[in-house]
């Protein structure tokens, strides 16, 4: 029943899509084609499958991780924008510097900004017993603030015309192009990596023990000698960290600059891909690689049928429900009530 | 800077209109959690409030159609939560995050056609002779009706919790649920009514910000305002008046960080946009610090899953 769950998710979702998309006067089926099927029948789309997959994935491994412990970073968008900055600031400063040497700064500076972003809610918690997913909501607007006070002040292009973004990175500051013609970029490995180390970390060793311990019994794990504040701290600045870097990837690799449209709800978006995947990383990989085609298949059915760009978030929260839905079926079993399994002995004495 | 612009009075009914809102949000979910459940979906059922307020304005002409439109809205809304939590007893956190990934996209999908179209005018309660006396009339008796009704849903809230039956029901299900059940409450029943009563108060909440406020439809206008009502909550522990409160002490936060950048003070306007949020995480941590006293005005049943078992 675990992969049953999701499965049946997506179809039950696929079915009142078709209901939404008829609603809104379009052809069901042929929508449903143009959002599932078409991205996959050209070269472009499955490259770009792996652009859209790369922040998802990255993002939603970290939060799972977290997710299976019972801390719950819902600020994984925060996280993202600030590992933008930070990633990209460090290009920007070395600007016109050639050397094999930027690009892996800039991503140690993503993911530390990304993870110190994570600390803040995962310190408050601890210290001050402070709710993690206010605080690390919060701090999204902080730091979509930030971003955009940023790229109109000290980050602003100087030959920009006023234009409220900065300057396109050199080349050593951009991420490496995997497959000629395509926007798809070494980040995929490092997604795909991350999957990998996720798997060993949860299912071999005892760090992964001791976040599922937290998660299902808590009380269990504190009298096996597990510090809660160091499951805590761990987990958000692991989350935190993968999702700065992907906010450096996204920024370094198909946007090529900070501008304050730069977060897209990648952050978001993860959440429902680390619930997709059962919060496990191997189901991860496949979700994040689903959600991307929802999105690359959402803009051609925009184009194509017209459909309004918010409908693939109405279509992406219905998945997040069918998916909670499903879960009590794996959860718990169906029994006749003890007042109908009554009136049936009463009906075989008569 | 030009300290000429400022009127307190006008400020004072700026404030006024900030804090409606929240007022509304925050005592829909004071209920629900009273009640012992956790809906983390204010901010989706507030935006599509928002909404369903406007477009119902728009298509009908008539404002009260539009808020009553933006409370069955957040009500409906809330019923899929209830449904969720309540009969297949799905994570409350979880729900609660789809119910405003959900809502912010259902209401920019609706939405995408009144954007950039002004509301009509939302009818003001003047009250005959008196909202013309100077400096009190404007404060106090010239607002539109729905800042009244956010007083009275207050009290009336106060009210029901602390001096009614069904109030001491209520809280007894979301102390001890179990107890609760074992005395014969109807558990589930109980809490699915207050988180229907949380959903059309954030609806009305959230039409109030594009009915009144703003006055017009903007994708995402509510802002995570939505989360400050839960930080409210908490703020009041959970009791309705230090809610209502705290909904104008936020207010006050947004109107002064406002008023600051319209006098052109020598601060970059993004950084003077943070100030709610930031203030809300500093009153979280000052608010949450003393454990002990978190505890005991927290429901004790607050997020946990009830099922009758037997």
């Amino acid at each position: 029943m675990t992969w049953a769950g999701p499965l049946l998710a997506v179809a039950l979702t696929m079915i009142f899509g078709m209901i939404l998309f008829a609603v809104l006067g379009k052809d069901p089926v042929r929508t449903i084609l143009i959002i599932f099927w078409e991205p996959l029948t050209n070269d472009f789309s499955r490259s770009e499958l792996l652009v859209k997959g790369t922040p998802l994935c990255l993002i939603a491994v970290g939060l799972a991780l977290g997710f299976r412990a019972g801390v719950w970073n819902i600020g994984a968008e925060g996280q993202f924008i600030v590992g933008a900055i930070a990633g990209g600031a460090a290009g920007l400063a070395v600007y016109d510097t050639a050397g094999i040497w930027v690009l892996p700064m800039m991503c140690l500076a993503g993911a530390a900004a990304g993870a110190a972003w994570a600390l803040i809610p995962a310190i408050l918690r601890i210290r001050f017993n402070a709710n993690e997913i206010l605080v690390s909501l919060m701090l999204v607007y902080v730091a979509g603030l930030w971003l955009s006070a940023l790229v109109t002040g000290p980050l602003r292009d100087p030959d920009g015309f006023n234009f409220p973004e900065s300057r396109i990175f050199h080349d050593s500051a951009t991420l490496p192009i995997l497959i000629e013609g395509t926007r798809a970029h070494v980040g995929a490995l490092a997604a795909l990596a991350a999957v990998v180390l996720a798997w060993i970390a949860l299912e071999r060793h005892e760090y992964g023990f001791s976040l599922k311990l937290f998660g299902q019994a808590p009380r269990a794990a504190r009298f096996a000698g597990y510090r809660e504040a160091r499951v805590v701290m761990l987990s958000m600045a692991v989350s935190g960290g993968l999702a700065g870097l992907a906010g450096t990837f996204e920024a370094a690799g198909p946007v090529g600059q900070l501008v304050p449209a730069l977060p897209v709800g990648y952050g978001f978006t993860a959440i429902i891909v680390a619930f997709l995947g059962r919060l496990h990383p191997g189901g991860v990989l496949l979700a994040s690689a689903l959600m991307a085609l929802t999105y690359i298949g959402g803009e051609g059915a925009q184009l194509e049928m017209r459909l309004p760009a918010a409908a693939i978030s109405v279509f992406q929260g219905m998945l997040l429900f069918f998916l909670l839905g499903m879960d009590v079926f794996s959860r718990y079993r169906l029994a006749p009530s003890k007042a109908r399994l009554a009136r049936r002995a009463q009906g075989g004495a008569a | 800077m030009d300290m000429s612009a400022l009127n307190p009075v006008a400020i004072a009914v700026a404030l006024i209109v900030a804090a409606t809102p929240l007022v509304f949000a925050a005592i829909g979910e004071l209920v629900v959690e009273k009640a012992g459940v956790l809906n983390l979906g204010v901010e989706g059922m507030m935006i599509v409030g928002a909404i369903a307020g406007f477009a119902f304005t728009q298509e009908t002409g008539s404002t009260t159609v539009g808020v009553l439109a933006a409370l069955i809205a957040g009500a409906l809304l809330a019923a899929l939560f209830a449904f969720m939590t309540q009969v297949l007893m799905s994570n409350q956190v979880a729900t609660g995050l789809a119910l405003t990934l959900f809502g912010l996209g259902l209401a920019a999908m609706i939405g995408q056609p009144y954007s950039g179209i002004p509301a009509p005018p939302f009818p003001e309660l003047a009250i005959p002779g008196l909202s013309t006396l100077p400096v009190i009339g404007p404060l106090l008796f010239a607002h539109d009706w729905l800042v009244y009704a956010s007083l009275v849903l207050t009290a009336g809230v106060w009210w029901l919790l602390n001096r009614s039956r069904a109030g001491l029901i209520l809280r007894a299900v979301g102390e001890n649920h179990d107890a609760a059940h074992a005395i014969g409450y109807r558990v589930v029943a109980i809490r699915t009514a207050a988180i229907l009563f949380g959903g059309a108060c954030a609806g009305v909440g959230g039409a109030y910000l594009s009915m009144v406020a703003a006055p017009l439809w903007v994708e995402g206008m509510t802002a995570g305002r939505g989360w400050i009502a839960l930080a409210i909550v908490v703020f009041a522990s959970w009791k309705p008046w230090r809610a209502f409160l705290g909904a104008y002490i936020f207010g006050g936060v947004s109107i002064a960080q406002l008023n600051l950048q319209a006098m052109g003070v020598a601060i970059e306007s993004q950084y003077l946009s943070m100030t709610p949020y930031l203030v809300t995480i500093v009153v979280l941590v000052i608010i949450s610090a003393d454990k002990a006293r978190a505890r005991m005005n927290a429901p004790a049943c607050l997020g946990r899953p009830f099922f009758a078992a037997g």
